[in-house]
């Protein structure tokens, strides 16, 4: 096996005739062809010319390529949305206003009132309380199951069943999920598997190479990288069957709004994704901003390496933690006492991400102060930053669940967790020991 | 199942930059077909499409006469593309071969989800360029960058700057 075996950027994917990270800084984005501009433009622009009755005909009919309205397309948004299928070596990809856009989206043209999806219990707090309260009003039931028990997941399929959606790696519990496997149980029921991969990006994890038919981003995280652009991605791998069974009639049967058209008879495996310009973009209106665009193909050009600075600091800092006296355990999926370990070297092989948590010995009270104590890390709810975060997700960004949900999902009363950034890895740790110096001395005063 | 097809860039390029006039066999009359989306795309775009299809033959698609067979079709055919299912386009191919000098077709295009391996063999016998499973107007359009507006995966990795006209 040679080095470059070890180099996820030559592994992805197979019909790729570039690595990583030449895709990475020139996937989408050509020479505009006009003025010769080597950086892509910011079309900050919301209406295009058409040269005739008959040329806007042929684009309001969806015979012909080119833009309308930059509520459903923007060539800056069109640049990162080629960027981001390419690194996932998908088909195509949409992008929206934010991850939770992204989510709404990838589900609207598989859903009818009435239909169901399943999902993991452990996901991102904001996820949880997405699908189980906010698309109940369309209609939209979830599911959430224990995804690591492929007899739950079966047990929760049904013929009202649309899809499986899973995070690769899991905000904020390092947990890992097993692609492979949950494919394997979503196709033999017909059904896509949707997986959210913000936390690991395509650099750590493809999750189309696991069988995986969309993927979903937050590109307000890792992508932009540096907590400037909300931004979210729905890939589409171009390899699901969505005709088959009539079970997806969204997209394909006859398009009332485009005058019978069906999406998948008329657009084969780039069906989905015009789908969700044409439609989704088109009536549900979550646009992303071209300003948001520019600044997450930026973030995307330096995103190898950023990726490996993040997975070294934080595994770094785990390490640090886990032997600290003040701390009760780690979830790291790159530890080896996590139970996620083996999940995480076969999904996760350079790195396990940047994001995980931990617990402190005296619960709540202490890691409340904890938080409070750190100077250069900021308390704040975002990932995915240049700069380290730290963050009490049971009484900010999970506040919404349950006790039960909150145990599931890994963000009981005692978790802090941790996003770490870029900075000099000694410096961050320097700054988690003091904090948790300072915590124990207040604590034990309090209690004297 | 077969394996994926592949073909280069360099071909898909050079075959669109050769040919400029393509019967269609199998177009639709209908606006809303996807052989009309192609047709009509691939026309802006500079190539004359003639329409074959026995049962619109004598109508006419797009300013174009529809003929029932190739044999119909008047003058030279640079390409045909078959708008036909799998099934069909065995039939469709025999008749383009034997019809390859009288016409000077130079290659036989099937459509995306069409595939025939026994009649790409009889075209590559024959001496001319065959493709099948692949889309004329998706192939023109990922080459020429118009395909990236929709969001998709070109696969092109490029920094030379692309010639335009400016009209």
């Amino acid at each position: 096996m040679s080095a470059r075996d070890n180099d996820p950027g030559k592994a992805a994917g197979a019909a790729a005739t570039h690595g990583f990270e030449t895709r990475m800084i020139h996937a989408g984005t050509q020479p505009e062809p006009i003025t010769g501009a080597r950086q892509t433009p910011i079309y900050q622009n919301t209406a295009y010319v058409f040269y005739d009755t008959d040329h806007a005909a042929s684009l309001f009919n969806l015979q012909t390529f080119g833009f309308i309205y930059s509520r459903l397309t923007n060539p800056t948004v069109a640049a990162l949305e080629e960027r981001i299928a390419n690194l996932e070596d998908g088909r195509g990809a949409t992008c929206c206003a934010s991850g939770h856009a992204a989510q709404v989206l990838a589900f609207f043209p598989l859903m009818a009132p009435g239909d169901e999806f399943i999902a993991s219990n452990r996901l991102y707090g904001g996820s949880i309380t997405q699908f189980g309260k906010t698309f109940k009003k369309f209609g939209w039931h979830c599911r959430f199951v224990d995804v690591d028990d492929p007899a739950a997941v079966r047990a929760a399929l049904g013929p009202k069943c649309k899809a499986i959606f899973v995070e690769s790696l899991a905000n904020p519990g390092g947990v890992v999920s097993d692609l492979e496997a949950l494919a394997a149980i979503a196709h033999e029921a017909g059904l896509p598997l949707i997986v959210d991969n913000t936390m690991a990006t395509p650099y750590l994890c493809r999750p189309f190479e696991w069988g995986a038919d969309l993927v979903v981003h937050s590109t307000t995280k890792f992508l932009s990288g540096n907590g400037t652009s909300m931004g979210g991605c729905v890939v589409d791998s171009g390899r699901f069957d969505w005709a088959a069974g009539d079970r997806f009639p969204g997209l394909s049967a006859p398009e009332p709004a485009y005058h019978g058209l069906r999406f998948t008879e008329t657009f084969g495996d780039m069906a989905y994704t015009t789908h969700a310009h044409a439609v989704g973009l088109r009536d549900l209106g979550a646009t992303m901003a071209p300003m948001n665009a520019f600044q997450t193909l930026l973030g995307i050009e330096t995103l190898s390496l950023r990726m490996e600075r993040h997975c070294a600091n934080a595994l770094a800092v785990a390490r640090f933690l886990e032997s600290h006296p003040l701390v009760a355990w780690v979830s790291h999926a790159g530890l080896d006492s996590s139970p996620y370990r083996a999940l995480a070297a076969k999904y996760l092989p350079a790195g396990a991400g940047s994001v995980f948590t931990f617990g402190v010995t005296g619960g709540y009270e202490m890691g409340v102060k904890v938080v409070e104590g750190c100077e250069l890390l900021s308390h704040l709810a975002n990932l995915g930053d240049a700069r380290s975060l730290i963050l009490h997700p049971a009484s900010t960004t999970h506040r919404q669940l349950s006790e039960d949900q909150l145990a599931a999902a890994g963000a009981g009363p005692d978790v802090i967790r941790l996003s770490i950034g870029l900075e000099t890895v000694a410096d961050i740790i320097a700054d988690l020991d003091h904090a948790l110096a300072r915590a124990h001395e207040a604590t034990r005063d309090a209690a004297e | 199942m077969s394996e994926p097809l592949t073909y280069s860039d360099a071909l898909l390029r050079g075959i669109l930059a050769r040919v400029s006039t393509i019967a269609m066999v199998g177009a639709s009359p209908r606006w809303n077909r996807p052989s009309y989306f192609a047709m009509k795309y691939l026309r802006e775009k500079g190539f004359r499409l003639i329409p074959v299809n026995p049962r619109a033959a004598g109508q006419t698609i797009l300013g174009e006469a529809c003929h029932g067979d190739l044999a119909a079709v008047p003058g030279p055919i640079d390409m045909v593309d078959v708008f036909r299912e799998s099934e069909a386009a065995g039939a469709v191919v025999d008749e383009a071969i034997r019809l390859k000098d009288e016409k000077a077709i130079q290659v036989i295009w099937m459509q995306l989800g069409v595939r025939d391996d026994a009649a790409a063999a009889r075209v590559a016998a024959a001496g001319l360029e065959v493709v099948m499973d692949r889309c004329p107007k998706i192939e023109y359009g990922r080459l020429h960058n118009e395909l990236s507006w929709g969001g998709f995966n070109s696969r092109i990795i490029s920094s030379r700057r692309r010639k335009v006209r400016i009209a």
